[in-house]
């Protein structure tokens, strides 16, 4: 019964839903020891230090138990998830001259198009490695790095910024599967915007996790020096299989004084993946991290950005959404540490579930000591299509400042009947007035996003809305 | 009245959880012609627009609706709407988040000589909101977000226009409805009589929208049932007599129908809620609205 429901969902996926064969590619046996830990680094020809890291963190992550507050992961065997796949190609900088099926695949999701018209710089990433990075001169004069992590660990300059920073926001010991990333991390991008640069394009990476039953791992290392600012766009899609995907990468943000990040993503990964993805901002003071988060494939999906306010009147925004449908249960959220006098942060939360969907909405404002006059407001809508779905909200407040200000609100509403009715009487059909509602209830975070990326998720979310009347 | 009328309504009788509103109406209306549907508070005139237009809340038991030829009773609101009937709301709805250009796009997409061109149709709604004296950053704005009364019956008159209707519905029952948006409804209405021969059919309790209109037949209602019909001399006489004499008519037929038949057993449970207040339910109503609102009900939703 869930499984003929989960195909119905499905089928009208087919933009992402596609895959090609693995011929020629690399891959490793499944499960985990320090064997194949040590062929992960060996390939990738790291420093030493990043393969103790590796291995340390592999100790930590089998002496980890699963978390057991969140959605059930029981369907996710570890051992059974193949932790790297190597495609057959090197990275390239055109698009001319990376393999047709994975440029193919690049083109249906349109990622030279956009990177033609209107992004800085592009890194795309299929599998467990960047197979294209390319930014445009301009930014490359202005001091910009953007290049694959593991081409940036060759570079000794970049090797120790990299050191310092790399799993200091996220330790391996903050939870099983960030402990597992340490180990087996694979991919990703670095980002370097030089003090006082400010990029006026946005940089993206997008990443396809195209292997059955393979895990994707990347790491995302930005570093925003003071008065800089930047824009980065990181978008994820798979096809779907019948055996489950795992998708654990850790994105690290450092944003210095005064200056500005925004981190966009559109996450649509394929209803058979377990996102337990982690990221996390630190900013210094008065300057300021926005998340703009669209939550809509996966099977399980625990997401929460979190905002360290490390510096005086540092500031972050969160503007979320989260689609659950048929088979899908995700627990999102964001969490933030006040951690400095008159810090700030708003955090706007959407959330639609469907088709016997649970969507949970989750966040933690933690004001600590230092945080006085420091400010937080919370704000989650959810909106249920129907009677078999389910959604959560779980706001939790952590105050222990004197003079804050913290507010939470959260509502949970249906379509109205007289809405519908309303547009049908202009000649407007049920599931086009349906989707309407809905693309004007996710509209806060859509107009947030780049026009080809608002695009795209009204797009996906007529997707779900596609047969969703009887 | 030509030989077939564009609309017509036999026998209707329709129900909201599962009580009768509608109780046995027939309503005839021809081509070009303008209707006016009177009556007290409470008489059925808004939900008669409603049931014409297919609204789901309600259901019909008996009876027909025929349009333009064709029985449309079992039809969806956007069949009727794509036939050619346009019901413009008392209390228009709020939809956030949807630009009203993009609502007016898509009531035309697909309508054989109404679909444009995105610059043709963005000419023409300029057109017909500057006939409206309407400010077009509206068209920009969330369809009814923090529009005011007016506002809102611009936008009504504004599809009005757009759509062209065979015949048109207008639910003016509002007795609150303000000088401005008498006006705009006024002006709606003339615009639409200029620009096609289409039928009208207007509720209303309110004599003053009628001033400048040819009406051709008057439609009293009280009490779900049509109780008198007339041309529009009618309208001066209910202006200065109002509808009292009407009502005490329906109540003496009802009683002398109720005296014919034997008498039904009471369902005290029935007949104690009855004994409630009228506001009383009403905001027992209101409250289990917010309630369901609030936390969704019948599902398992919460929010802390």
């Amino acid at each position: 019964m869930a499984k003929n429901r989960t195909e119905v969902a499905d089928i009208d996926r087919s933009l992402y839903d596609f895959s090609y064969g693995e011929e020629g590619f690399e891959r490793l046996d499944a499960g985990l020891t320090p064997d194949i830990v040590r062929e992960i680094s060996e390939r990738k020809d790291e420093p030493a230090w990043m393969l103790e890291r590796r291995l340390k963190s592999l100790e930590i992550y089998h002496n980890m138990p699963n978390p057991t507050w969140g959605p059930g992961i029981e369907g996710l065997d570890m051992d059974h998830i193949v932790t790297y796949v190597k495609p057959n190609t090197d990275q390239k900088n055109d698009w001319e001259s990376v393999p047709d099926d994975i440029k193919d695949t690049f083109e249906r999701l349109g990622i030279p198009e956009a990177e033609r018209s209107y992004l800085a710089g592009v890194g795309a990433q299929y599998d467990s490695e960047l197979v294209y990075h390319n930014m445009q001169d301009t930014a490359a004069k202005m001091g910009i790095v953007y290049s694959g992590i593991e081409e940036a660990l060759q570079v000794p300059e970049w090797e120790a910024i990299i050191r310092e920073k790399f799993m200091t926001l996220i330790p391996p010991t903050d939870h099983k599967f960030a402990a597992l990333h340490g180990a087996v991390w694979s991919g990703g991008s670095f980002v370097y915007v030089p003090k006082g640069v400010k990029l006026d394009f946005p940089l993206q990476s997008y990443f396809r996790l195209n292997a059955k039953g393979a895990g994707q791992f990347e790491h995302t290392l930005i570093v925003v020096e003071d008065d800089a600012d930047l824009h980065f766009i990181e978008g994820c899609s798979a096809p779907k299989y019948n055996v489950a995907n795992l998708h654990a990468g850790a994105v690290e943000l450092f944003v210095g004084k005064r200056a500005h990040l925004r981190y966009s993503t559109i996450e649509n990964w394929s209803k058979n993946m377990y996102n337990l993805n982690t990221k996390r901002a630190r900013c210094e003071e008065e300057g300021e991290i926005e998340w703009i988060s669209g939550s809509f494939g996966s099977h399980v999906g625990y997401l929460y950005p979190m905002s360290v306010l490390a510096g005086r009147k540092s500031r972050s925004s969160f503007t979320g959404i989260t689609f659950a449908g048929c088979g899908q249960n995700l627990d999102t959220g964001c969490k933030v540490v006040l951690g400095a006098p008159d810090t700030t942060a708003t955090v706007e939360t959407k959330s639609i579930s469907k088709g016997g969907g649970i969507s949970t909405f989750r966040s933690s404002i933690v004001a600590t000591p230092a945080a006085e006059g420091a400010a937080a407001s919370v704000s989650c809508q959810s909106l249920m299509l129907d009677d078999i779905s389910r959604s959560d909200t779980i706001p939790a407040m952590d105050i222990r400042a004197k003079n804050v200000d913290i507010g939470h609100e959260a509502t949970i509403g249906r379509i109205g009947d007289d809405k519908v009715f309303y547009l049908m009487s202009r000649g407007i059909s049920e599931e086009e007035a349906r989707t309407m509602i809905v693309n004007g209830f996710a509209n806060p975070v859509s107009k947030e996003l780049p026009l080809e990326y608002a695009v795209e998720m009204n797009n996906l979310i007529k997707l779900e809305m596609e047969g969703a009347i009887g | 009245m030509s030989a077939t009328p564009l609309l017509d309504i036999a026998g209707l009788t329709a129900s909201v959880d599962e009580k009768t509103i509608l109780q046995g109406i027939d309503l005839a209306v021809g081509a070009g012609e303008t209707h006016v549907l009177m009556g007290p508070n409470g008489a059925g005139k808004s939900t008669m627009g409603h049931v014409i237009m297919g609204d789901p809340v309600y259901t019909v038991n008996e009876g027909t609706i025929t349009f333009d030829g064709a029985d449309i009773t079992d039809l969806s609101p956007d069949k009727r709407s794509r036939a050619g009937l346009f019901l413009s709301f008392q209390a228009p709805v709020e939809i956030p988040g949807v630009p009203l250009s993009s609502f007016l796009r898509a009531t035309v997409a697909g309508r054989p000589g109404l679909e444009m061109k995105g610059k043709e149709f963005r000419r023409r709604v300029k057109e017909l909101a500057a006939e409206l004296d309407m400010d077009t950053a509206y068209l920009n704005r969330e369809l009814g977000v923090g529009f005011s009364g007016g506002e809102k019956k611009k936008v009504e008159m504004l599809q009005l226009l757009l759509l062209q209707p065979k015949l048109a519905i207008l639910d003016e029952t509002d007795s609150g409805l303000d000088v401005d948006a008498l006006g705009v409804v006024s002006r709606g209405m003339d615009a639409y009589r200029k620009s096609t021969d289409g039928s009208l059919v207007i509720i209303t309790h309110n004599t003053r929208i009628l001033e400048h209109l040819d009406v051709d037949r008057v439609h009293v209602m009280v009490g779900g049932r049509i109780v008198r019909e007339d041309d529009a001399s009618l309208i001066p006489w209910i202006d200065a007599n109002g509808f009292d004499s009407f009502e005490r008519e329906a109540a003496a037929q009802l009683a002398a129908e109720r005296e014919a038949k034997p008498a039904v057993a009471v369902d005290p449970v029935r007949a104690a809620s009855m004994n409630l207040g009228a506001g009383m339910v009403q905001s027992l109503r209101a409250t289990l609205d917010a309630n369901g609102a609030a936390c969704g009900s019948a599902s398992t939703g919460t929010a802390q």
